[in-house]
């Protein structure tokens, strides 16, 4: 009867970490495990299938001296910084332009959000041909008259990746303003009276008060947006499937074409290894500050 | 959000009021724009799309380019329409919701009641997972899918989203539960009622909003999956990369018609979800994020 009771109460005990172990189990393999083998993956010379020859650093330099690589930076850099910078600078007008007591706020508040609902590639099709010269905007704009309108940024290997900006930013500007309106309804109307009685302009109020307490939100939406500007690879796809030629190559397009239908795995496990350092970067201190301020 | 904080101290002029309108108006309209062009030109017939003009509607409503995209188009090699993709994404989307959402309420509510030592670096681990480039893990996947027979099914779709959806799903719960009052569960256990009881009794009844916030996030996301269909789905491919086979399809005229038909159809499942419950998932994310 003790024994039994005895190993009731330790089952019970040990229930709880039995119970959250699988899950564990399951990130450790393939996430960490996984994260791993592509590590060792990128030192080898696997070229369609995977195979442990020793190449040391090889495939890296390979990666660093491709014209493709460095397009794909390139871009990478372009459509982050436009994407995030911009993402923010309309979500943060949206939000503040929202919350000063606007009538039909919730018919626009849907009408901002519902482009996140959507997939990527449902995205891109709309835009893909939206853009398109030959039926979309600009012979739109030549059908109402403007006979000289052009627009044929997505044919322009100079101009395709800002089409892909643009995309990107209808997407998910929408959901940075309800980011941004969920912080602005968490601030304390008593400061802003306090600010006002002191004779502060409307001006002066967002500027010195209001934007600075929002700095959580502007530290969510830069790690949100980082992370879906580095994953990026749907978009792209649909929207411009990395041309015109090789013009929107991305870390992302890159890594799949050179893995799975280039046969150069090794440099692609390498290129994946460089977006994961990239990612890690920018999370892992905002991870670490998060938790630790948790436990606190 | 207090009722107090809602109206802002700050006023505005006449002026800067229409300003204001007129901006949120022409956003508005700027995210409507693609939905509109979607929609009229996907009941239009092919001939008033190559030579009219898109924003126009339709002089002859059709519905031929819905029933083509549903269930005659060409998608890849064989002309099946979207019909069995759909039903692939479903097949796939149910299940790993379900699944992800189950293990995530019961890992929070580990995670959070019965604390153990080093549990909060457990969760650290999960957490990162959510925020990895999965171009990381999708060499490994596809021998590890290979090998376990699972690779190009809808099974080993599920296994995928599962796996990369339980940090997420975790993470909701843990935050959830985090705010709970311990004391209720404390009590519960000096009466003697065991790990699940506790779990089933007490913790469930009230997990409704966040369960909401789960699921949402896990459909949405695993029906928008793109990377993981199109690199693991093999003859079972999803809904989103039927799609972009049909779009990006080189052979033959582009029915532009029946792209946006069959884009409306892609992004229906998660716009209804979005109609119907998009006001519980801000409501149910802020009650999680109240108190982390």
């Amino acid at each position: 009867m003790a024994t039994d009771a005895d190993f009731r109460t330790r089952l019970q005990d040990w229930l709880p970490r039995l119970v959250l172990a699988p899950s564990f189990a399951v990130t450790l393999l393939f996430v960490y495990g996984f994260i791993l083998f592509t590590i060792v993956l990128s030192f080898t010379g696997s070229k369609m299938l995977p195979r442990f020859t020793w190449v040391g650093f090889e495939n890296y330099e390979k990666l660093f001296a491709l014209p493709a690589w460095n397009t794909a930076i390139t871009n990478i850099a372009i459509f982050a910084s436009l994407y995030i910078v911009i993402c923010t600078v309309i979500g943060l007008m949206l939000a503040i332009f929202l919350d000063q007591k606007i009538r039909g706020e919730g018919m626009l508040r849907p009408i901002y959000l519902y482009p996140m609902a959507l997939s990527f590639i449902v995205t891109g099709t709309a835009w893909k041909w939206f853009l398109d010269p030959g039926i979309g905007l600009q012979n739109i704009m030549r059908q109402w008259g403007w006979e000289s309108f052009s627009f044929t940024w997505i044919k322009d290997s100079d101009m395709a990746i800002y089409t892909i900006v643009l995309a990107a930013v209808w997407q998910t500007s929408g959901f940075v303003m309800a980011m941004f309106l969920a912080g602005l309804r968490g601030i304390d109307n008593e400061i802003l009276k306090a600010a006002q009685i002191d004779g502060a302009s409307n001006w002066q109020l967002y500027r010195r008060i209001v934007i600075p307490l929002l700095r959580p939100a502007f530290l969510s939406a830069f790690v949100i947006l980082s992370h879906l500007a580095i994953k990026s690879y749907d978009l792209v796809v649909a929207l411009t499937g990395g041309g015109p030629g090789r013009a929107t190559e991305m870390p992302a397009t890159f890594m799949y074409s050179y893995t799975f239908t280039r046969n150069q795995m090794g440099i692609g496990a390498s290129s994946a290894v460089i977006m994961l350092m990239t990612i890690a970067a920018i999370m892992v201190p905002y991870l670490y500050a998060e938790l630790k301020e948790k436990k606190a | 959000m207090s009722a107090a904080s809602q109206d802002t101290a700050v006023s505005t002029g006449r002026v800067t009021r229409a300003f204001l309108y007129l901006v949120l108006l022409l956003f508005a309209l700027f995210y409507l724009l693609p939905l509109y062009v979607m929609g009229i030109n996907s009941v239009k017939p092919l001939a008033e799309i190559t030579g009219g003009n898109m924003m126009a509607l339709p002089s002859t409503w059709t519905l031929d380019p819905w029933r083509s995209a549903w269930s005659t188009a060409q998608i890849g090699v064989e002309p099946t329409g979207l019909k069995p993709y759909f039903l692939n994404s479903i097949l796939m989307v149910v299940p790993a919701v379900v699944i992800s959402t189950i293990v995530g309420a019961l890992n929070g509510y580990v995670l959070t009641k019965w604390r153990f030592r080093g549990d909060t670096w457990v969760f650290g681990l999960m957490l990162f997972s959510c925020f990895i480039p999965f171009q990381i893990v999708l060499i490994p996947m596809a021998v590890v899918l290979g090998k376990l027979g699972l690779a190009g099914s809808v099974s080993g779709l599920v296994l995928v989203h599962v796996v990369y959806g339980i940090g997420f799903t975790t993470l909701y719960f843990r935050n959830y539960y985090a705010s709970f009052p311990t004391e209720l569960v404390r009590a519960a256990m000096i009466d003697g009622a065991g790990f699940f009881r506790i779990f089933w009794r007490i913790l469930l009844p009230v997990s409704g909003p966040i369960a909401v916030v789960s699921v949402i996030w896990q459909f949405t996301n695993i029906w928008n999956d793109f990377l993981f269909g199109v690199s693991f789905g093999g003859t079972s491919q999803p809904m989103t990369v039927a799609l972009n086979n049909l779009v990006q399809s080189s052979t033959g005229v582009k029915e532009y018609n029946v792209h946006f038909a069959g884009a409306i159809l892609a992004a229906l499942p998660t716009l209804i979800v979005y109609i119907v419950a998009g006001r519980y998932f801000v409501r149910g994310l802020m009650a999680g994020s109240v108190k982390g």
